[in-house]
């Protein structure tokens, strides 16, 4: 059978095709696997939001009643929540530090990421390293200090003391993923540009930013995010005027007892802008997580 | 008007020294090709001459002017790099004038400057493209156009050859004499193509270790190698070397024994020498060869038949021997063969590797490609009396 099949050329073609459909087969059922687990997997993660949406527009009894997704939908939570405190105030808190403080920590990063990435010496490595350990640091610890600075500098409860604060915060991030991405950029390129007649600064300007371009965006969504879902900082440094939206969720939560249909309604409000803006960037952002990964 | 000078040129980095003084003097409109083994320092020399990397001592001189302190785009250079280096952000024509973008030069002007270096080039078509959409051989033209546009009175070339495949290679090294001939300008070309030197150098330096070995005209590195590194690195297939007893040694030759037995007198200055001394007889395999009544004898290990001509791989005791034969010669592997040499094609090698002076200078050792060029018209006439 063997014998007769290497001699005659269609047979010896049809063998190796016979056998590649079940392995196909195979393949094709792993990626449904696959899919299903994935899937699931964000099923999971994605229940407690989606739940939470949900009984925002429940009445407080429906809420705490027997869990049901069939309800008649109200918006008297959202009354009431916006009636109690000034959704807007709090969201334009939010915005304003979130962005400062990431614009801030670019303008920061951006030159230190392209000293240590093309400029290197022998304590690059180590400065790196210190810096990330800063991030090990529970921020407990500096609590007090910070407070008392802030305090007699008057930094208290205002936007900019809350953008220092978070733009400190997110620099380590932010000069790790820069070096990263700068590392990636071919050297010569830059020097090409040095050849061409380029200042530091213009070859910064011409040649690395739009370069790197995919890395910085997705460094830039990635630090506002994290400094919109701050909450230690953000409710410990600020009461009133420079309260963000993590403030405003967290003042529905205790003093008059558990109110759960409101606090779903404050939540959904406070993370709806960063969402909608997430989902806007999301392929910006998937490009620029793998960026020199896949080439 | 382009001169360059290297005056005790030394790179350390950290402990290591790469660079162990360099002196060099590179003429108006010479083409220079800095060659040797990779880690011999010849890209470092060249990125110092750039300006992107700074000499740990020692003197830059263009135009007799001292650069070491001036930076890398105020010399008035251009470099072409073996990556090629293209903005891949930019159109081919953006890349070829960012650098006078950067000058202030009015876009006019501009377009009109980087039309010229495409023309030169042959790059018409493709200036709206990016570098992405281009071949390899395509990218590099750009990449020699960039420097064109700046009018650099110096060329700098970092192994421009080295990442396309062997057919461009050849097409992109003619298309570079030509390119050397119509802009008039200094070149500095950096390789470790043997081959590519000796095509296109007026001058070439051989480099090992941070060291320059030799300076010379590539006739002059063929038929006057100053010492065995030299006369190894230059030459395809590469010298054979062969351990020879001195007989008798005098200012007008040194006789030598063979293996097998037999003497051969071999035109160099020994008057140094004594009899009995072990010297190595260095010979090139286009020099040596089959012939029944030859000195040196040996059984063919391996043969390759490339049509023109035959490489033979002789087993000659306790070392192999290549020897470049004819095409149409009838042996076989396993054949014994007696083989000779012309002992004026032949050269000494003393214990510290360094060649016993020739008593007689080859002909062609002072050319250079461009006088290769210059003195066509009078050489065709000589053929034709």
């Amino acid at each position: 059978m063997t014998t007769a099949r290497t001699k005659s050329l269609p047979s010896a073609d049809a063998g190796p095709l016979a056998q590649r459909t079940p392995v196909l087969n195979a393949l094709r059922s792993r990626k449904l696997w696959l899919a299903v687990l994935g899937w699931s997997i964000a099923g999971v993660i994605f229940f407690p939001i989606f739940w939470m949406v949900l009984t925002g527009f429940k009445t407080e009894a429906a809420a705490i009643a027997e869990p049901s997704l069939i309800f008649s939908p109200t918006l008297d939570s959202y009354a009431a929540v916006q009636g109690r405190a000034d959704y807007f105030k709090f969201a334009m808190n939010s915005v304003v530090v979130a962005f400062g403080s990431t614009l801030a920590a670019l303008l920061i990063a951006i030159p230190s990421a392209y000293s240590m990435a093309f400029l290197p010496t022998k304590r690059t490595k180590g400065t790196l390293l210190w810096m990330l350990s800063t991030k090990m640091l529970p921020p407990v610890g500096v609590l007090v200090p910070i407070y008392l600075l802030f305090r007699d500098v008057g930094l208290l409860d205002t936007r900019t003391g809350l953008t220092i604060v978070y733009t400190l915060m997110n620099l380590p991030i932010v000069v790790w993923m820069l070096y990263t991405f700068f590392k990636d950029l071919p050297k010569d390129i830059l020097e090409a540009g040095r050849m061409d007649g380029a200042s530091t600064f213009q070859e910064v300007l011409f040649l690395l930013l739009p370069l790197t371009l995919p890395g910085i965006a997705s460094t830039g969504l990635l630090s506002v995010i994290l400094s919109w879902n701050e909450a230690f900082w953000s409710l410990n440094l600020t009461s009133s005027q420079a309260a963000p939206l993590t403030a405003y969720i967290a003042s529905f939560s205790s003093p008059e007892g558990l109110f759960w249909a409101k606090l779903s309604a404050a939540s959904t409000m406070a993370i709806a802008p960063i969402l909608v803006f997430g989902w806007l960037t999301q392929k910006q952002m998937v490009r620029g997580l793998t960026f020199g990964a896949v080439k | 008007m382009a001169t360059l000078q290297l005056r005790n040129i030394v790179k350390q980095f950290d402990d290591t020294q790469v660079i162990k003084g360099v002196d060099l003097d590179v003429n108006d409109r010479e083409f220079v090709v800095f060659v040797g083994p990779s880690g011999c320092g010849k890209s470092t020399l060249l990125r110092m001459i750039a300006g992107l990397e700074s000499a740990s001592s020692g003197d830059i001189l263009i135009d007799g002017q001292r650069m070491n302190e001036v930076g890398p785009s105020d010399r008035g250079l251009a470099m072409v790099f073996q990556s090629y280096a293209l903005y891949p952000h930019m159109t081919v024509e953006d890349n070829m004038g960012f650098s006078l973008r950067l000058a202030g030069v009015p876009k006019a002007e501009r377009r009109e400057k980087v039309r010229e270096a495409a023309r030169i080039l042959q790059l018409d078509p493709l200036l709206d493209r990016k570098p992405k959409a281009l071949s390899g051989g395509q990218r590099q033209r750009v990449a020699i156009g960039r420097a064109i546009v700046r009018n650099p009175s110096i060329f700098l070339f970092d192994e421009p050859l080295s990442n396309l495949d062997a057919a461009l290679r050849v097409q992109m090294r003619i298309e570079l004499a030509r390119l050397h001939e119509e802009l008039d300008a200094t070149m500095i070309y950096v390789t470790h193509d043997q081959i590519e030197a000796m095509t296109m150098a007026d001058k070439i330096v051989v480099l090992q270790g941070g060291v320059v070995e030799q300076v010379g005209s590539p006739m002059e590195l063929y038929h006057h190698p100053r010492n065995r590194f030299v006369a190894g690195f230059i030459g395809s297939p590469k010298m054979n070397f062969v351990p020879v007893e001195v007989t008798e040694a005098g200012a007008e030759g040194v006789s030598v024994r063979l293996p097998g037995g037999e003497s051969r007198t071999i035109p160099v200055d020994g008057s140094q020498l004594s009899a009995g001394t072990t010297l190595e007889l260095g010979i090139r395999p286009e020099h040596l060869s089959l012939d029944d009544q030859g000195p040196m004898a040996g059984e063919i290990q391996v043969l390759e038949r490339l049509g023109g001509q035959t490489s033979l791989y002789v087993r000659m005791g306790e070392q192999t021997v290549t020897l470049m034969a004819d095409g149409d010669v009838a042996h076989r592997v396993h054949d014994r063969v007696r083989f000779g040499f012309a002992p004026d094609r032949a050269h000494l090698f003393d214990g510290d590797g360094l060649a016993l002076p020739s008593l007689e200078r080859h002909p062609l050792a002072g050319l250079g490609r461009q006088d290769n060029r210059a003195s066509s018209s009078t050489s065709s006439m000589a053929g034709g009396q």
